[in-house]
């Protein structure tokens, strides 16, 4: 329990970013028109590709030693990298759509 | 929270870090904390620009930018223990990589094919978020509780992730069948009270099983994501795919606790609340729970609906008596399904529409929100083929102009336009909303065969008074109608 205390009171600051982040989420997304949804759930896809970073961190820190951490940390790259460029052309083709007609 | 470590000092490839040896650590680590804000920014205003229909596609190059600058920031700035990111060669080769394979596939993908791509595009990045903890734990396996906690909840909600939406990704690509049983449900439960039961033995007291509850975690939250997906039905995965997308926006925030990373933790949260509400408004569009999605599956149930059917029997229409009825009404209005969006007919659709019209009949589409496989991806079908905005027409509002309709014709739409939805409890989907057509004078059904729908069950319209069927290929169909129009 003491942990669980000390890790709160040591990530207040984060707690804090996630809660407001919580709202500000279901405030922005909240009256999105249904024509929307797909293309807003793929803009969302895209998003949480900044997973990417962390990607990045672990390959970038990873020593030159250290097999399995360099061939995951590769493999994660590749991966985030899939997610947000896959994420983003996804999505702005969808919207290119409805673009063309006013 | 940072985690210690190594203390090997140098960093190969220095050579590209060189114009920036001449910024000291305080300016580096200014510079990457003021690019993770405006990319945080740049995400937030992205998804609000994201639900505006004219805003829509700057939202999502916004973010993309925003997205774009973190990544170089990281790589140009990022610091940990005075050490900049090393392996630099490697890292942009596997950004090319990612970058060559994502770009082909998104860009060959069909507009049909969209929901399983986002899922196949959404498992990437839980599989990253996974990885990601797998090497962390490896590096690092001491640490606080609190350490522990992030890192096999990024793990766990990671592999659920990727695992459950590349079964989503099969069963829309039609490449998986379902598979539902009762023990299942159960067992699923079960499973992931073990999952729980171990992750948080793991973090309150980390000896009693070692360094390999991280395998045993992953192998576990592999099989749930499986199982999980596994017995929910095809009417259901949008919302599957929707909530799949909010938990890797999770894990990519245990990513943001793990390093201390700013804009980790905003994209990641944001998009899994975001991701929240959007699976709930789905819910709300088919009048289900999401608990109820998650728990009971939809197939089974359908058995009991299908007994209703009996010997009725059904009426059928030729081309050329279709084509009369469209061409002498005032009011023709179209449903599209996916059935419209396999063939490939939105096209065709569209040509139907365009010589109805020149004939003076007044044609609009009713769109439920849920047509096509996720919601508004039928918007999508027809926005690319040319159809214009206020043609389309939201269900509630169409409901309210079927009684002046004259003709509904229902292209490959199925459980949309079912009214067990409206009269009979007993059906799996009672309670959804529905296109209610039958209050058209005349209601024309092009469909393939006489199978049931998507969601596999019974439509009593196919027998109603007003409904005629046209059997055949939505695509062939629609061209035939559409020369019998012509010379009508």
């Amino acid at each position: 329990m003491d942990a669980l205390a000390n890790f709160f009171l040591e990530n207040q600051d984060m707690i804090y970013i996630v809660i407001l982040s919580i709202f500000l989420g279901i405030e922005v997304i909240s009256h999105v028109p249904a024509i929307l949804h797909t293309p807003l759930m793929s803009g969302a896809n895209a998003i949480h590709g900044v997973v990417i970073i962390g990607a990045i961190i672990v390959m970038g820190h990873a020593k030159s030693d250290d097999y399995l951490a360099l061939t995951l940390g590769f493999l994660a790259v590749v991966l985030g990298t899939l997610n947000v460029v896959g994420g983003f052309v996804v999505t702005n083709r969808m919207l290119e759509m409805f673009k063309k007609k006013k | 929270m940072r985690i210690e470590n190594g203390v090997s000092r140098y960093s190969q490839f220095s050579v590209l870090n060189f114009p920036f040896f001449i910024l000291n650590s305080i300016m580096t680590a200014f510079l990457l904390e003021l690019s993770y804000l405006l990319g945080s920014i740049t995400f937030v205003v992205g998804l609000k620009k994201l639900s505006h229909p004219e805003t829509a596609r700057q939202g999502n190059l916004l973010a993309a930018a925003g997205m774009g600058l973190a990544i170089l920031a990281t790589v140009l700035f990022h610091e940990h223990n005075g050490e900049r990111i090393g392996n630099i060669g490697w890292i942009v080769a596997a950004m090319g990589i990612g970058t060559a394979i994502g770009w082909t596939m998104a860009m060959k993908v069909k507009m049909t094919g969209m929901p399983q791509m986002v899922s196949f595009f959404n498992g990437m990045g839980g599989a990253c978020a996974a990885i990601i903890s797998i090497v962390e734990y490896h590096s690092h396996p001491e640490g606080a509780a609190g350490y522990f906690l992030v890192v096999f909840l990024g793990l766990v909600i990671g592999s659920v992730s990727f695992s459950g939406s590349m079964i989503a990704f099969g069963k829309l690509d039609e490449k998986i069948k379902d598979f539902s049983a009762k023990w299942l449900t159960v067992f699923n439960l079960v499973l992931l009270a073990v999952i729980i039961g171990i992750l948080v033995t793991a973090v309150t007291s980390p000896e009693t099983f070692g360094p390999n509850v991280l395998w045993i975690l992953l192998v576990l939250s592999l099989l749930y994501g499986v199982l999980f997906v596994m017995p929910i039905g095809g009417a259901d995965m949008p919302v599957v795919i929707s909530l799949l997308n909010s938990l890797t926006g999770m894990a990519a925030a245990f990513g943001g606790f793990l390093y201390d990373n700013q804009i980790m933790l905003t994209g990641g949260i944001l998009v899994g609340s975001a991701g929240t509400i959007l699976t709930v408004l789905m819910c709300k569009a088919m009048n289900r729970s999401l608990l109820n999605v998650i728990i009971g599956s939809f197939g089974g149930s359908a058995a009991g609906a299908a007994a209703a059917r009996g010997d009725q029997t059904v009426k059928e229409i030729s081309l050329t008596d279709s084509a009369i009825l469209c061409s002498y009404a005032t009011r023709v209005c179209i449903v599209p399904g996916y059935g419209l969006a396999v063939a490939q007919a939105q096209h065709i659709c569209h040509d139907l529409e365009k010589q109805l019209e020149s004939k003076g009949v007044e044609v609009y589409y009713a769109i439920h929100p849920v047509a096509g496989r996720m919601p508004g991806h039928m918007n999508v079908l027809l926005a690319e083929a040319d159809v214009p905005y206020p043609k389309l027409i939201e269900m509630e509002d169409a409901n309210g102009m079927m009684n002046s309709t004259d003709v509904a014709i229902i292209v490959g739409a199925n459980d949309v336009v079912n009214p067990s939805a409206e009269d009979d409890p007993g059906s799996p989907i009672y309670g959804m909303p529905v296109i209610k057509v039958w209050e058209a004078k005349n209601v024309i059904v092009m469909k393939r065969s006489m199978r049931s729908g998507y969601a596999g069950i019974e439509n009593p319209l196919f027998f109603h008074a007003k409904t005629k069927m046209l059997f055949g290929d939505a695509k062939d169909t629609l061209q035939k109608l559409v020369s019998e129009v012509k010379m009508t």
